[in-house]
């Protein structure tokens, strides 16, 4: 139990995504203007980060990694190791044909089943596909969690740090949205205005969160 | 025809500079420049890829149907990803480790997919070509320049080589580590495209300045 919340909150403060691993910096940027655009961004990036890490666990686990679980070898396996079937090279394109196909039929459902919802997060969830941190936290599961022995431990370790990431990516664009709010009404020196005073603020930010740095041990 | 092969690719160097005009694919930008080595091997990972995927794009891109051409796109671009993957795990591995995810992480780069979508889709193989080699220059020189100023301030260092005895004998200046840490990235660009919007403001009032004074002087 103990290391699920230390990995929640290694993942929400220590390592943000956005401050400490510079993923998902487009839409930190582009969506940070006001509050509640990055609300609503901040969820959207949630729900999809934690079903993207579930979905490619699963792919990456019965599909491409050489475990005794793996279809192909459970299939055509008679005779041969589960290393023979070692697809993991193929991750790269796999996983991302399945985030951009998950983003759109999460799209498709929401806008049928939940009206309201689709309302306040539609129009972010296009955008998702190419936000790099639901790519990049598909990619460090495997390389953090995908060699564990025990597949449940595993699975459970993915979904939390999608979620958490997801959390520190909704933490950090809120704040980040609130500075920007301010800084509209600044006087500026006007080469910095715009992105540049944005960059800046998030440099302070990131220097504030490595104060958490020594939370995760 | 001279011409046009320039244009198609200054313009991806200055004008339509991809990181700090357009504002396309920051995370690398600011992941990777901690040293000169990984921001030129990044530099040329992402101009590969983006020169061959325009390249195919712009050959078999009339054939996707136009619903589904994203997805198209992406698969054109992941297969040279996972190619650039597979040959730097072979041959340099070191470069490799140093990059971690940010190879495979090209594939959502703003900048590839952007210019199948904008340029290679509609244009001819050639332009596409020099289309993506002009983006990719952009983006390598912008990563070469944050690297170079990461490097030498965060670890007094250039290409590896310790040089921050010559800026201070005595060891006066030292390099401030926060320079290769998170912030310093953030500090950098901002201050690069700081410059280069007060670079522009001034050829602005340059330019408004002449003009009244031209305007005064018919004037007259």
């Amino acid at each position: 139990m103990q290391s699920y919340i230390l990995l929640f909150i290694s993942i929400v403060l220590v390592n943000n995504f956005i401050l400490a691993k510079f993923l998902g910096l487009c839409p930190f940027i582009g969506v940070s203007k006001s509050r509640h655009q990055a609300v609503g961004m901040g969820f959207a990036v949630i729900f999809v980060m934690t079903m993207a890490s579930a979905v490619a666990w699963v792919i990456h686990h019965y599909l491409l990694a050489p475990t005794p679980h793996n279809i192909f070898y459970q299939w055509l396996g008679e005779g041969k190791t589960p290393a023979d079937f070692d697809f993991t090279f193929m991750q790269t394109i796999v996983f991302i044909l399945v985030i951009a196909t998950l983003v759109q039929l999460v799209e498709m459902f929401l806008m049928k089943a939940i009206p309201p919802l689709y309302e306040s997060l539609g129009i972010y969830l296009p955008l998702i596909t190419t936000n790099c941190a639901v790519l990049g936290v598909a990619l460090l599961n495997v390389s953090d969690f995908g060699m564990l022995r025990n597949a449940s431990e595993s699975f459970a370790k993915t979904v939390l740090q999608g979620f958490g990431g997801g959390v520190g990516f909704l933490l950090v664009i809120f704040l980040m949205s609130g500075v920007r709010e301010r800084l509209e009404h600044m006087d500026l020196p006007r080469a910095l205005r715009g992105a540049p005073i944005a960059f800046i603020c998030a440099g302070l930010m990131a220097l504030a969160f490595m104060g958490f740095a020594g939370l995760g041990h | 025809m001279g011409a046009c092969v320039r244009r198609e690719f200054v313009k991806g160097i200055f004008r339509e500079n991809p990181v700090l005009v357009l504002m396309l694919g920051l995370c690398p930008t600011l992941a990777i420049s901690v040293s000169v080595k990984n921001a030129i091997g990044m530099g040329a990972a992402a101009t590969f890829v983006l020169v061959a995927s325009n390249a195919i794009i712009a050959l078999a891109g009339r054939f996707f149907p136009s619903k589904i051409r994203i997805p198209c796109f992406i698969v054109v671009i992941a297969t040279f990803v996972t190619m650039v993957e597979m040959v730097m795990g072979a041959y340099l591995p070191a470069l490799n480790a140093a990059l971690g995810i940010f190879i495979p992480l090209i594939v959502v780069n703003c900048i590839i997919l952007g210019r199948a979508e904008a340029f290679a889709a509609h244009h001819g193989v050639l332009p596409s070509i020099l289309d993506g080699l002009g983006m990719g220059m952009g983006f390598g020189l912008t990563l070469l320049m944050v690297a170079f100023i990461r490097e030498v301030l965060g670890s007094g260092k250039f290409w590896g080589i310790t040089i921050s005895q010559v800026y201070s004998s005595t060891g006066a200046v030292h390099p401030a580590a926060v320079m290769v840490m998170a912030p310093g990235a953030f500090f950098v660009i901002a201050f690069i495209m700081g410059f280069i919007a007060w670079r522009r403001e001034r050829q602005l009032e340059q330019k408004r300045a002449a003009a009244i004074a031209l305007m005064s002087e018919t004037r007259v």
